[in-house]
């Protein structure tokens, strides 16, 4: 980095750019937010990066641990391409229960950028290209298999498609309502300011997750996936926006009598232009904080309603909806694995936290930024 | 003060009301109610109903009158401590109701204990022994515990207690100690059963109350007056915990409004789990067969145990906090 620009650059820099340099000085942070923006990605493009689709079953592979991908074969000779063994199935006389070793005479290369199940990418067009798929007539399953003999992996990645984008489309709506009633109060005051702080005061009070439960198993079983999906990210941010709209209103109090919004005001702005030219670029930087560390309670919400089975449901997958599977004790004895979803959950949302700190003080021009 | 300690009360009860009232309109959001239930369930075993017969089974659930007087009636019944009836299991809802609380009161109690036992130690130690090695440990573990779902914690417990310890972890009590009257023994089976839901509710509050204390406390640490005090030869632990400790401890109090929300839903979600008899799965039970005085009571009384717990918190703040104005 060019230390010299900085310091000459300071003075001209934009707010904008101050605190760029301010987010850039948290390590962790920027670490979390390339790992979200990876993420993202991955689950956006989920078709191309998996081998298989959510339903695909492997009879051959049922409750199947994670393989790994090795480059040194039994012998120890080394393989440019990466390969995986595929299963040797046992019935286990006591229990009764498969288990599975690898099979050194079922060696599968794994090829990249190659043909292998068709899809519809993005529910368009067909298409049958793959990240990566197994050699031979082989498979490959990097997280194991599930009692159905699906591909964990792959439905890890298509679940964090819905499980990610509910984080955002709740916390977009939690923006609406939180900007809209906090804005309501903080400039209108008066009765309605009461109302407004009356109303969050009580939902602030409430256990969520109870009242959560009881909106969602109300949503009608006939629902389609998609209803039900808007349905449960409604329910996620209809208690969400108070945080947001007690800082909004906060905000506009106190913005209201200063002096660049009385000045922009005698000089004939209207209302709006006042709002939205002056004040609002003054706590945007917080909205989008706020925003970003609201995010987690969606997902974790999300995760804790298809887990106990009145969120979203099968055939959707989301990462609640995978652990699922997991809540039966023998389950987790026997295939630990199907846990697996849990730790996507939980770097998500540590990701998310660390990323909403760093910008928290990058927003604060006040800050002096590195210490957390 | 004393004004300031009536009106806090009295404030409660508008507060109430509208929540019982938001309660209500949930639980009444589910379409049909018990009575269709009840017959689809007759219908497919057979048997034929006819219209008098639904009106009378209506009649007999208050539920041909309109949702005003529904409202009232079992507003009414609430305050006068009668809650219903459960069509579910076929027993008064106050019955169902006290057996059930009084394990998530314990749970929720427990946890906040556990919370405030660990996070006063480990918040001071955080933040006396700044970017030391046991900081960024301990501050890591906070991170990880406050983005693990606590459910998932259960699980990996369970996981772990099976798989290394060879012992089943979930319920309260061991199998001989179910049905029995309290006892010593009943009572330490209990204790040596309520650590783990005690330690799985209360890990993610921990998490959170260690970072606030940490953060205020270093505020404090770099007062003027810690100087002072450091110059003049005070020794370390009485000066941190004679002056900044007292004021950095005063969020441990205010917390805990917004901590005991968390604390209970925490505590519904990990006794579906790990099989506790509280209010949790009792909740998703009535609320998926659509009992909705059984529901509705059980909503109605977490939140006033949380509307409780958020005045008494408000109350000691204002008592321990002398900054604090009463208005």
């Amino acid at each position: 980095m060019n230390d010299v620009s900085i310091d000459t650059g300071l003075a001209t820099a934009t707010p904008r750019q101050l605190a760029w340099q301010r987010f850039k000085r948290h390590r962790l942070a920027l670490a979390s937010g390339i790992f979200l923006l990876l993420i993202y990605t991955l689950a956006f493009v989920c078709e191309f990066i998996v081998p298989y689709k959510t339903d695909t079953r492997n009879v051959q592979a049922i409750n199947a641990p994670p393989m790994s991908v090795r480059f040194f074969d039994m012998e120890g000779n080394f393989h440019l391409r990466p390969f995986v063994y595929g299963y040797d199935m046992k019935v286990n006389d006591d229990t009764w229960m498969r288990e599975y070793t690898d099979n050194p005479d079922k060696l599968y290369p794994l090829r990249f950028f190659t043909r292998g199940e068709s899809y519809r990418f993005w529910g368009f067009f067909e298409f049958d290209h793959h990240l990566f798929v197994a050699g031979q007539g082989g498979y490959v399953h990097l997280f194991g298999t599930d009692q159905l003999g699906r591909d964990l992996f792959s439905r890890v990645f298509y679940g964090a498609r819905v499980s990610l984008s509910i984080g955002v489309v709740g916390v977009v709506m939690t923006l609406v309502l939180g900007v809209l009633f906090g804005g309501l109060a903080g400039y209108l005051g008066g009765l309605m300011d009461r109302a407004v702080q009356r109303m969050i005061e009580v939902l602030q009070s409430l256990p969520t997750l109870p009242l959560w439960m009881a909106l969602s198993a109300s949503l009608p079983v006939e629902w389609s996936s998609i209803r039900v999906y808007f349905g449960v990210t409604i329910i996620l941010s209809l208690f969400g926006w108070t945080t947001l709209a007690r800082q909004v209103r906060g905000r506009f109090l106190a913005l209201r009598e200063e002096e660049f919004v009385v000045a922009a005001r005698l000089i004939g702005a209207g209302k709006l232009r006042v709002i939205f030219r002056h004040m609002l670029p003054s706590f945007a930087s917080h909205i989008i904080t706020t925003a970003t560390l609201a995010v987690p309670g969606m997902i974790l919400g999300e995760t804790a309603l298809s887990f106990l089975g009145i969120g979203l449901r099968p055939p959707v997958v989301s990462w609640g909806v995978l652990m699922q599977q997991a809540q039966n004790y023998q389950v987790i004895v026997m295939t630990p694995w199907l846990l697996l979803p849990g730790l996507f959950v939980v770097l998500t949302v540590m990701a998310f936290n660390l990323m909403g700190d760093g910008l928290r003080d990058a927003a604060d021009p006040y800050s002096t930024g590195g210490q957390s | 003060m004393r004004s300031y300690v009536v009106t806090r009360v009295l404030g409660m009860f508008p507060t109430l009301a509208f929540i019982s009232l938001i309660v209500f309109i949930v639980i009444q959001l589910p379409p049909g109610d018990i009575v269709t239930s009840t017959l689809d369930r007759m219908q497919a075993q057979g048997v034929e109903v006819s219209a008098e017969q639904v009106q009378n089974l209506r009649a007999q659930y208050n539920l041909d009158e309109p949702m005003p007087i529904q409202y009232l009636r079992w507003a009414g019944g609430f305050i006068t401590g009668d809650m219903g009836y459960s069509y579910l299991f076929a027993r008064p809802v106050n019955e169902l109701v006290w057996e059930r609380l009084g394990f998530t009161l314990i749970i929720t109690i427990s946890a906040l204990l556990f919370t405030w036992v660990v996070a006063l130690p480990l918040g001071i130690y955080t933040a006396v022994r700044q970017y030391s090695i046991g900081d960024y440990v301990l501050t890591t573990i906070a991170l990880i515990g406050l983005a693990t779902p606590n459910f998932l914690l259960a699980l990996i417990l369970m996981y772990i207690g099976y798989e290394w310890f060879g012992i089943s972890i979930g319920g309260l009590f061991s199998p001989e100690f179910q049905e029995v009257p309290w006892t010593w023994a009943r009572l330490r089976d209990l204790l040596s059963h309520l650590w783990i839901p005690m330690v799985v509710v209360g890990l993610g509050g921990t998490a959170v109350t260690m970072r606030i204390l940490r953060a205020n406390l270093l505020d404090e640490l770099n007062k003027p007056y810690v100087v002072t005090a450091r110059a003049k030869g005070v020794r370390p632990i009485k000066l941190i915990l004679k002056y900044p400790l007292r004021i950095a401890i005063n969020p441990f109090i205010s917390t805990l409004g917004l901590l005991l929300p968390t604390l209970i839903s925490g505590e519904a979600i990990v006794s579906m789990v790990l099989n506790l008899p509280t209010t949790g799965p009792l909740l998703l039970q009535a609320l998926l067969s659509q009992d909705m005085y059984l529901a509705g009571s059980f909503l109605m009384l977490l939140a006033v145990l949380t509307v409780v717990g958020m005045l008494i918190s408000d109350l000691v703040l204002a008592w321990a906090d002398p900054r604090i104005r009463y208005e």
